[in-house]
């Protein structure tokens, strides 16, 4: 992949929302390479969505509950974990899905409204599947840090002075 | 209260005088709401791993003196740094001297190799400290400048022509502030042959070297013949974001640095030892973090030159540091007076030219070293400031 390719994904990770004249300019790039280049990336599955990084803790009446579950299985024959993993990450509540290397196999993010719905999963949907061994769940108690962003916003204050040689 | 004081004070500091910088910080620090594209450092924070780095340093009780020259375990890390990045090779021992950043050491620089009367060349535009710098150390600068016409860099025949028999130094800055103007090699090559023909000495202030956007950089030093009429100096403040942390250094010849290292120990004793500290641990592990912070200085650069140019700013693609320089000649207003009024009328710090000698009237510099979203709400503001301005 070429260098500016690279560059483009790059600030688009950071920023979904930059403006295409913007990433041209500073690219040094024409618009429309910009646009066609985003269109081969995004028909590649290189760019698979963009999001909006949201701190639910202040949405009011919106709190959610995020677990992360460490799984135990035993793969199926021919088929590896990849079978048992799709038949997790098909519920829509799985927010993300891992295979790991270490003492257990799928690392789950799970994320529901209450402790209760997380905990109904658990019991009925994931345990009960054939090749779960166990299960370990642990809660979320704050989150400090998503994707690379910090949550407290006095985090990124400019300190400088406002203007020195 | 009347203060007497002043009739104690020496008669060559009161003729030295203060930053025309100063004026502005003190009219932009009283507003609200401003955009400043008027700061001369990174605006990111220093790498986590050096703060980190630094901090255990003071845990382990790393608390004392460090030898004068600095830390030989840094010096010895520098010296393989220097090797790696610039190809020349100093002898950690003998040739490097930490110092309370790169602004110390040219200060050592001059006191070390100026006799009363002694004549530097100096390239305007230019850092602010340079001329008062050499003038506190007995010397008298020769200001030669570097005009837009050459894109900001200095020929070699410029410097030749103010040669007199008193010229003993040509201090040089590439990657410029506030130029962003960077030399290549041919020109460098040029101006070492001025310098071995009459037999001078160069100090080259790097501090920007490896803010250098679209080429390899080439130390004054590695050119063939000059290590030995080089001070080379730079610091870790720009490259790694730690200007607070006030730690710079100069590579030169032995007996250069045994006479800075004598000014040294007796007016500074050593660098501060936690940022000596923290200077290791950024060459060690942090050349990804300055490659990442690169990038992004250089995306910012290519966003900034475009939409002053297409404001009616000419405006230079620099080739390195964080600044750009455009003209607002075609305003006809003078740089302090455009400065002053977009401040007032739009919000945004630019810091006017003629701060950076008088060849940088009809200038102004602006940093880059700012956030894009920051920037971009700038470029605006400056657009519609600029809107009854230019034909």
């Amino acid at each position: 992949m070429e260098q500016k390719e690279v560059e483009l994904l790059q600030l688009l990770e950071k920023n979904g929302r930059l403006p295409a004249d913007t990433i041209a300019s500073m690219l040094d790039l024409g618009i429309d390479e910009v646009a066609s280049m985003i269109e081969k990336l995004e028909h590649e599955c290189v760019i698979l969505g963009y999001s909006t990084l949201v701190n639910w803790a202040k949405v009011l009446k919106h709190e959610s509950v995020t677990a992360m579950i460490e799984v135990k299985v035993t793969p199926v024959r021919g088929k590896g974990f990849d079978h048992v993993a799709e038949r997790i990450y098909r519920f829509p509540e799985v927010k993300a899905l891992y295979l790991m290397s270490g003492s257990y196999d799928l690392s789950i993010t799970l994320e529901g409204q209450t402790m209760m719905e997380i905990s109904r999963f658990v019991s009925d949907k994931l345990s009960t599947l054939d090749s779960v061994v166990s299960t370990v769940t642990h809660f979320v108690l704050k989150k400090y840090k998503h994707d690379g962003v910090v949550f407290d916003k006095n985090d990124d204050q400019d300190r400088r002075m406002m203007v020195t040689p | 209260m009347i203060d007497h004081s002043a009739h104690f004070i020496a008669d060559h500091i009161h003729e030295l005088k203060p930053s025309g910088i100063r004026r502005f910080f003190d009219l932009a620090s009283k507003m609200d709401n401003v955009i400043s594209l008027g700061v001369g450092e990174p605006d990111f924070v220093t790498p986590w791993n050096v703060i980190e780095a630094s901090f255990h340093s003071l845990e382990l009780g790393y608390t004392a003196y460090t030898a004068n020259a600095g830390l030989l375990e840094l010096r010895q890390e520098l010296s393989s740094f220097l090797e790696t990045s610039y190809q020349v090779s100093y002898d950690a021992e003998k040739q490097l001297l930490i110092t309370v950043g790169a602004s110390q050491a040219i200060d050592i620089a001059f006191r070390a190799i100026i006799n009363p009367g002694d004549e530097v060349i100096v390239v305007e535009p230019s850092f602010v400290s340079y001329a008062p710098t050499i003038k506190l150390a007995g010397g008298e600068p020769v200001v030669v400048e570097a005009t837009e016409e050459f894109a900001f860099k200095i020929q070699a025949s410029q410097i030749e022509q103010a040669i007199t028999n008193k010229t003993k130094a040509i201090l040089i800055c590439s990657p410029n502030n506030p130029t962003g103007a960077a030399l290549g090699l041919d020109e460098l090559n040029q101006i070492a042959r001025v310098v071995e023909e009459h037999d001078l000495l160069v100090v080259s202030d790097e501090i920007y070297a490896d803010l250098l956007y679209d080429e390899s950089f080439t130390s004054f030093a590695s050119i063939e013949n000059m290590k030995k009429r080089t001070i080379l100096i730079s610091g870790f403040s720009k490259a790694f974001a730690m200007t607070g942390w006030r730690l710079g250094y100069a590579a030169a010849p032995e007996a250069i640095i045994a006479a800075m290292t004598k000014i040294h120990q007796y007016t500074i004793m050593c660098a501060p030892t936690m940022a000596q500290y923290g200077a290791l641990e950024a060459l060690r592990n942090s050349q990804s973090s300055v490659i990442e912070m690169k990038n992004s200085y250089r995306q910012r650069r290519n966003y900034v030159v475009k939409a002053l140019n297409e404001m009616g700013l000419p405006c230079h693609m620099p080739g390195g540091a964080f600044y750009v320089f455009p003209s607002i000649k075609e305003t006809g207003m003078t740089s302090e007076e455009f400065a002053e009024a977009l401040l007032n009328e739009q919000r945004v710090a630019v810091v006017p030219g003629h701060v950076f000698g008088e060849s940088g009237e009809g200038y102004v510099r602006c940093s880059y070293a700012t956030s894009m979203k920051q920037l971009t709400e700038a470029m605006q503001r400056m657009k519609i400031f600029l809107k009854d301005k230019i034909k």
